[in-house]
């Protein structure tokens, strides 16, 4: 059996090595994931979870086993997020999963699949309620911020639909980053496992860029020229506009496809703005920051 | 015979979005969700028949997302801005804070403008235009109406008859066809509850 260690914080920046270690296509044997030393998890940590034991599912032709968190906290908060309503079919989990309690107050969106339209309507949905609240009370953002939270929500998750070809999955979640930021932060965190930014836009924009085309040229295209595999000029919008609005709230955005990631990240992240050679992995993966206003709550 | 051939008809889009897309869907989000709402004000424009103004009413939308913006505003606007020339005028109402940068962002794209209700009474020119049409359109806001000889009274236009002449063109203003006087929109729906 391969063993695949969960790292113990799995966050945006842990992921990455979590992503790394899963086998190659065609793998003999059981895969274990081992997330018994897990002790912090957040929205990116755990859909990249989800997204992880799917492909080592869909590359070695078994269910993997996962190890379950020792930390009750981690369990429990795992369970208010439908970690486990997430990885059904995808895990085989031999200890008791916690019950998904009612009190979610705290939870922003829990893990849900995106793969339709409807999908999309749902999660604006739900945040409707809870956003408000989280987004002023915690942030300091004013009552409307909602609105726009919203639509990076459906941006971001029509992005899957329109150019993934593939499952999804997103979760968001507010955190007191007082260590790190010192500010509250909500996390955004939407990966799927279709066929990345280069395969999307392959077809109508690889020729222009002859040897110089990668998942990293590819990224740039989409990520800062707003290309997309579509003629229509009213396409492309999207992912713009989001960065446009992670950049007003002073957030930051990261998108990683393939072997490479691109970032807009202001000056309290250090995240470089672009990373190639990362190990390849379907789909794409973004992440977004958006902290408190500053003099906000801490 | 009257100065102005047209009959103004009203378009609740919230409605519009309960009856003919899903009774589930409160948002105005997702680009098929655009599109088949665009598809329903087509509708209701073909049933109005020949030339007409239309005020589309965004105030029961909550949320707008860039690719419903991109849907009901942009590639309405597109679709009667043809080279035949404009079969249909819009004036936008119910065009709050939290819509208005993605119809502003959709328009500028596009190089599209639109007379939009931003407040009770208070109408906007939201997207791409010049500052001579800019200042046409708000001299024609404080005025009403302007025949087609008083044109060349604006001041500070540098080619103030071409202004107005712009604005009726890109459907941003009514220009009779029987008296060449200019109209402003916004006066023309403010019967329409």
């Amino acid at each position: 059996m391969q063993v695949i260690p969960v790292p113990g914080s799995l966050d945006a920046q842990t992921v990455d090595a979590l992503l790394d270690l899963v086998p190659p296509e065609g793998t003999a044997g059981r895969i274990l994931f081992d997330a018994r030393h897990v002790r912090w998890v957040d929205p990116n940590g755990m859909v990249g979870l989800v997204v992880a034991g799917t492909v080592a599912r869909d590359r070695s032709d078994t269910l993997p086993r996962l190890e379950l968190p020792e930390s009750a906290d981690v369990l429990s908060y795992l369970g208010r997020m439908a970690f486990f309503d997430s990885v059904a079919g995808v895990f085989e989990i031999e200890q008791r999963t916690p019950r998904r309690s009612g009190g979610t107050s705290d939870v922003l969106l829990e893990i849900t699949p995106v793969q339709a339209n409807s999908d999309v309507h749902e999660v604006v949905d739900r945040v409707q309620s809870r956003a408000g609240a989280i987004l002023s009370s915690k942030l300091g953002y004013p009552g409307t911020s909602v609105v726009q939270f919203s639509v990076i929500l459906s941006e971001v998750c029509q992005n899957i639909v329109e150019h993934a070809d593939g499952p999804g999955w997103v979760a968001a979640q507010a955190y007191n980053w007082a260590r790190r930021l010192g500010r509250w932060v909500v996390v955004i965190a939407v990966m799927d496992i279709g066929r990345g930014f280069r395969g999307s836009l392959a077809e109508e924009h690889s020729a222009r860029y002859g040897d110089r085309w990668s998942d990293a040229t590819a990224l740039e295209a989409a990520f800062l020229h707003g290309l997309t595999r579509f003629p229509d000029s009213g396409r492309g919008q999207g992912i713009q506009q989001i960065r446009r609005q992670v950049q007003r709230w002073n957030g930051a955005i990261t998108i990683r496809s393939g072997t490479a990631r691109i970032g807009q990240v202001p000056e309290w992240d250090d995240t470089p703005p672009l990373v190639e050679g990362l190990a390849p992995f379907p789909g794409s993966q973004i992440s977004i920051v958006l902290p408190a206003k500053e003099g906000g709550q801490t | 015979m009257t100065d102005l051939p047209l009959d103004p008809i009203a378009i609740d889009v919230g409605d519009l979005l309960q009856r003919t897309v899903a009774s589930l869907y409160s948002h105005l989000v997702t680009r098929p969700t655009g599109r088949a709402v665009r598809m329903a004000i087509e509708t209701q424009l073909a049933e109005a028949g020949g030339r007409s103004l239309s005020l589309i009413d965004l105030s029961e939308v909550t949320i707008l997302d860039f690719s419903c913006a991109d849907e009901v505003v942009a590639k309405l606007l597109q679709k009667h801005q043809g080279d035949a020339g404009l079969e249909a005028i819009f004036v936008f109402r119910g065009v709050h804070e939290p819509h208005r940068d993605q119809i502003q962002v959709v328009l500028e794209r596009q190089s599209l403008a639109v007379v939009a209700e931003t407040g009770p009474g208070r109408f906007e020119l939201l997207g791409a235009r010049s500052p001579d049409e800019d200042l046409a359109w708000r001299y024609l806001e404080d005025q009403g109406f302007l025949g087609r000889d008083e044109a060349h009274a604006l001041c500070g236009a540098s080619d103030p008859v071409r202004a107005f002449e712009a604005l009726s063109e890109r459907g941003l203003a009514f220009r009779s066809p029987v008296t060449g006087r200019y109209h402003a929109l916004s006066r023309l729906v403010e019967h329409l509850t």
